[in-house]
């Protein structure tokens, strides 16, 4: 438990990903392999179940540190984290110099997960006894794991760098081995590290390639005809898997989700052995996508009725070809992969190809792009017909270029403490435009300043407070904000008469006075205008 | 959660158990600040007053304007950088008695900073001491709290919540050091954020114990270290960031600087390093998560959890006002313990970076 809590202090306290890597590094180099599998286990963010309430754990706190319910609540609400609460509170107890120290798997097999077979008695009488011992550190992630919260802030990327640096592997092959569902065993994580390539499990996805945003104009990706062009369609990132006599349909999550769409399961079985394919999940009917809206009933907990079924009709919409006849294609250029995905997909309805879009220039591709919100489609994904098929999120090859956001440059009017660990600054705050002379507050927005930003408006916004409503202030109208938008509807819930879709503040217009923020007319005719 | 209700004591009726509960309360919230009316003085004033007694130099109890100023001989330094060289300021040994009109007035000890005092105002045998802001950790940059025996006792409440204990002094001054020497193993400079009057002294004077390497500092923070020196306390040799000749590496350094500093273009001459903060709130990791620094030092100038309560009790107050910080709180808390307690409304936010 030890070397986990160096490990997390090490994670936790650098920003350098060089570092993160090298404590990684150093960490499964030196842990057993039974260690190993716990560790990769949660730094891959998987999670044990809940093994007590939250209620039990903040009872025997309080029994033990004498704290009343209201001081409790009150600790809670600035620090944001239960396991942290507890570990600060029991830092007062007396400890022993010398602690015991059991390795990770002892703790987790023999002492944490047999917890749930326990009484509450027996469960306090054992738990109490850890806390009792243990150095704030390791209590801290010890909480974490009662309460199924321990995560790690580290990306997957980084942790599969760490693995493969160790194991002496190709990142992309410990990837692949980490995808789907495993247990932490010893004998998996040897498995992982072993420098034998042949994979039992067949039912296993490769790595997503992720595309970035594309922030520069278009024409710096140089020629069109260099580029494959399709519509970024809104639904669910897919892998689909003919291997084996078997189908299986895979989230970008890293989910299963192949019982919920039994259309595309059977289309799936008519595919040759050894395929996989990249696509998107979609509601889709007489060759158009449906909207979100009616895929979350394929997803959500809603039984399949036939009437759902027939309701919300799934497809799967094919950007690549990964896998035929059981050959990994994913170096081969995306040219080649298309061209073969085309012969492959012919006349497969709920399999169909994503279609190129057909420009002759990025001035006309960009006119087309205005129709993507006719079409629920989120904008284009641009990808270089010459690329392989990559890993994560590796920039060059593939752009998403999405829709441009609607726009609006606010006034701060209210500011409201962040919740969680955010809790001691104001990061949440309501912006206002002008009706008239007065101000009227249109929408909330709290993402999308950096660090540094929140703390200099959290330390304005204290010198600057009008009056105090609990929680909330009221500032002086004077930080105009230009906020980004994906949407407008018309809301009676709403003073103003209007809700924006996923506000974000884009940046902070120092150069801009309150009285250059925009007006709730402009804001209506907006709605008119896009409804 | 139970609500804390008015305070008597803003209600004017005082508690049965008070032994001077027939009489007005000796010091009072007006718009100016903190007023004895007896005396005819005010405390820690926010706005400019007749006769302001100051419990110390920082920014929020020392504030210009004032015609004439009281505080602790051994703040007077810091006291004439704050509020202005022509300022008339009178000063005060810590324990000296001085008669101001119908009251008694003496400065004490409160270990917050060099030069800070606890206020003691005695009037026809009823005492009230204003704290001011305070600790009872050992600091060798300022001389150390004294517990002062009193009737009233208004204490602050900066960090009163039962999650904030501070971990020995020299410790974390240990800490600090491993971390400037593993970033000098690897030729980084190591930026320490940290309270540019108090806090900053304070490292320095603990560093001094561990190592004598200079370290570096920035002009925020100079002309306090300056001030201290002349005081006799003992720190580490310091140089000023500004006067380092151009181009010359900074791989290896320990830095100080206020974090207003950070994410600064004048944070670009340190090339490769980590930035580190110095505070209580640091106790709590979010804090530190959430503005980005490498690493959290807790170390506060003022008293923890346990030494608040622990203070009230030596003080053997038999009403006790709470201000600055978590003030609802600590008075709730100690009035479930059978001290009467209320808050006290002022506008000391206490310090925000400390
Ligand atoms: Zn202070
Ligand atoms: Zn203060």
């Amino acid at each position: 438990m030890r070397r986990l809590a160096d490990l997390y202090e090490a994670l936790d306290q650098t920003t350098s990903t060089n570092a993160k890597v090298e404590a990684l590094v150093r960490y499964f180099k030196e842990a057993p392999p039974e260690d190993a599998a716990w560790a990769l286990y949660f730094l891959t963010g998987q999670k044990l179940k809940r093994l007590l309430t939250t209620k039990l754990l903040v009872g025997w706190t309080q029994e033990l540190t004498g704290i009343p319910d209201w001081l409790f609540a009150e600790v809670y609400a600035s620090v944001g984290d239960l396991a942290e609460v507890i570990a600060l509170l029991l830092d007062g107890l007396e400890r022993p110099a010398e602690p015991e120290e059991l390795p990770l798997s002892v703790w987790l097999e023999q002492r944490l997960l047999p917890l749930r077979d326990l009484d509450a008695v027996e469960q306090r009488e054992r738990v109490v006894s850890w806390w009792k011992v243990m150095p704030r550190r390791e209590l801290f992630l010890l909480n974490k794991m009662l309460t199924g919260e321990l995560r790690v802030g580290v990306s997957a990327t980084l942790v599969i760098r760490a693995v493969a640096q160790v194991a002496g592997l190709p990142p992309p092959s410990v990837a692949h081995r980490l995808m789907g569902t495993w247990k932490p065993t010893p004998a998996f994580f040897k498995q992982l590290v072993s420098p034998d390539v042949s994979d039992g499990d067949r039912s296993r996805p490769y790595p997503f390639y992720l595309a970035s945003p594309l922030e520069q104009p278009p024409e710096s990706l140089g020629e069109l005809k260099d580029w494959l062009v399709e519509w970024k369609w809104d639904g669910i990132r897919g892998q689909l898997i003919r291997r084996q006599g078997g189908v299986y349909l895979w989230s970008r999550g890293e989910e299963l989700i192949t019982e919920r769409f039994p259309e595309i399961t059977e289309a799936a079985a008519a595919l040759p052995e050894g395929t996989v394919l990249d696509g998107e999940v979609l509601a889709y009917e007489n060759g158009r996508p449906l909207p979100f809206a009616q895929l979350q009933r394929r997803i959500g907990r809603q039984k399949l009725t036939p009437k759902v079924l027939a309701e919300a009709p799934a497809a799967f919409i094919v950007y690549d070809l990964l896998e035929l006849e059981g050959k990994d294609l994913r170096e081969r250029p995306l040219r080649e992969r298309r061209a073969k995905l085309e012969a492959l997909l012919k006349d497969r309805p709920r399999v169909p190809l994503s279609p190129a879009v057909k420009a002759e220039s990025w001035d006309e591709l960009a006119k087309l792009r205005d129709q993507a919100r006719e079409r629920n489609v989120e904008g284009f994904m641009i990808k270089r017909l010459d690329s392989a098929y990559l890993t994560g999120r590796k920039r060059g090859d593939w752009w998403k270029w999405k829709i441009d956001p609607f726009t609006v440059d606010a006034v701060l009017l209210y500011a409201h403490p962040g919740h969680g660990r955010r809790s001691s600054l104001y990061t949440d705050y309501t912006f206002a435009v002008w009706n008239g002379q007065e101000l009227q507050p249109v929408t909330k927005a709290y993402s999308g300043l950096t660090d540094e930003e929140i703390a200099r408006l959290d330390r304005w916004i204290r010198a600057h407070t009008k009056e105090k409503y609990g929680p909330v202030r009221s500032v002086e109208p004077e930080q105009v904000f230009e906020l980004h938008f994906e949407g407008i509807q018309a809301s009676p819930r709403h003073k103003s008469g209007v809700a924006l879709r996923f506000p974000r503040i884009a940046r902070w217009r120092t150069d801009k006075k309150p009285q250059d923020a925009d007006t709730l007319d402009s804001l209506k005719e907006l709605l008119h205008a896009v409804h | 959660m139970a609500s804390i209700g008015t305070p008597r004591y803003l209600n004017g009726a005082l508690s049965a158990s008070y032994p001077f509960q027939d009489r007005p309360p000796l010091i009072t919230v007006t718009p100016q600040g903190l007023y004895c009316a007896p005396g005819d003085f005010h405390i820690d004033p926010w706005h400019p007053v007749e006769r302001a007694l100051i419990t110390h130099a920082h920014g929020d109890h020392a504030r210009g304007g004032s015609r004439r100023y009281l505080g602790a001989r051994t703040g007077e330094g810091l006291l004439h950088r704050r509020l202005g060289a022509d300022s008339a300021i009178d000063t005060l040994p810590y324990g000296e008695r001085l008669r101001i009109n119908d009251v008694t007035v003496s400065f004490h000890p409160a270990g917050h900073v060099l030069g800070s005092a606890q206020i003691r105002i005695e009037h026809q045998g009823e005492v009230w001491v204003v704290s001011g802001d305070y600790k009872r950790a050992p600091d060798p940059t300022c001389e150390p709290f004294e517990v002062v025996r009193c009737n009233t006792f208004i204490t602050e409440a900066t960090f009163g919540l039962p999650i904030y204990r501070w971990d020995d002094t020299r410790l974390v001054a240990e800490d600090i050091l491993r971390w400037w020497d593993a970033n000098r193993a690897v030729g980084r400079s190591a930026v320490l954020f940290c309270y540019a009057l108090g806090k900053a002294q304070r490292i320095l004077a603990e560093l001094a114990r561990l190592t004598d390497r200079p370290a570096y500092v920035h002009g925020a923070l100079n002309s306090l270290v300056a001030v201290y020196r002349e005081a006799g306390v003992k720190m580490l040799p310091t140089q000023l960031v500004s006067e380092v000749e151009k181009g010359t590496s900074f791989a290896g350094a320990l830095v100080l600087a206020p974090p207003s500093a950070g994410g600064s273009t004048w944070m670009r001459r340190f090339g490769e390093h980590e930035t580190g903060f110095a505070s209580g709130w640091m106790r709590v990791r979010g804090n530190r998560r959430r503005r980005g620094f490498d690493r959290g030092f807790v170390l506060s100038d003022h008293a923890d959890w346990p030494d608040l309560l622990r203070t009230v009790a030596d003080t053997r107050a038999e009403r006790v006002l709470v201000t600055h910080g978590y003030t609802d709180p600590l008075a709730h808390y100690l009035r479930d313990k059978g001290v009467d307690a209320a808050p006290l409304a002022t506008p000391f936010e206490g310090e925000a970076e400390d």
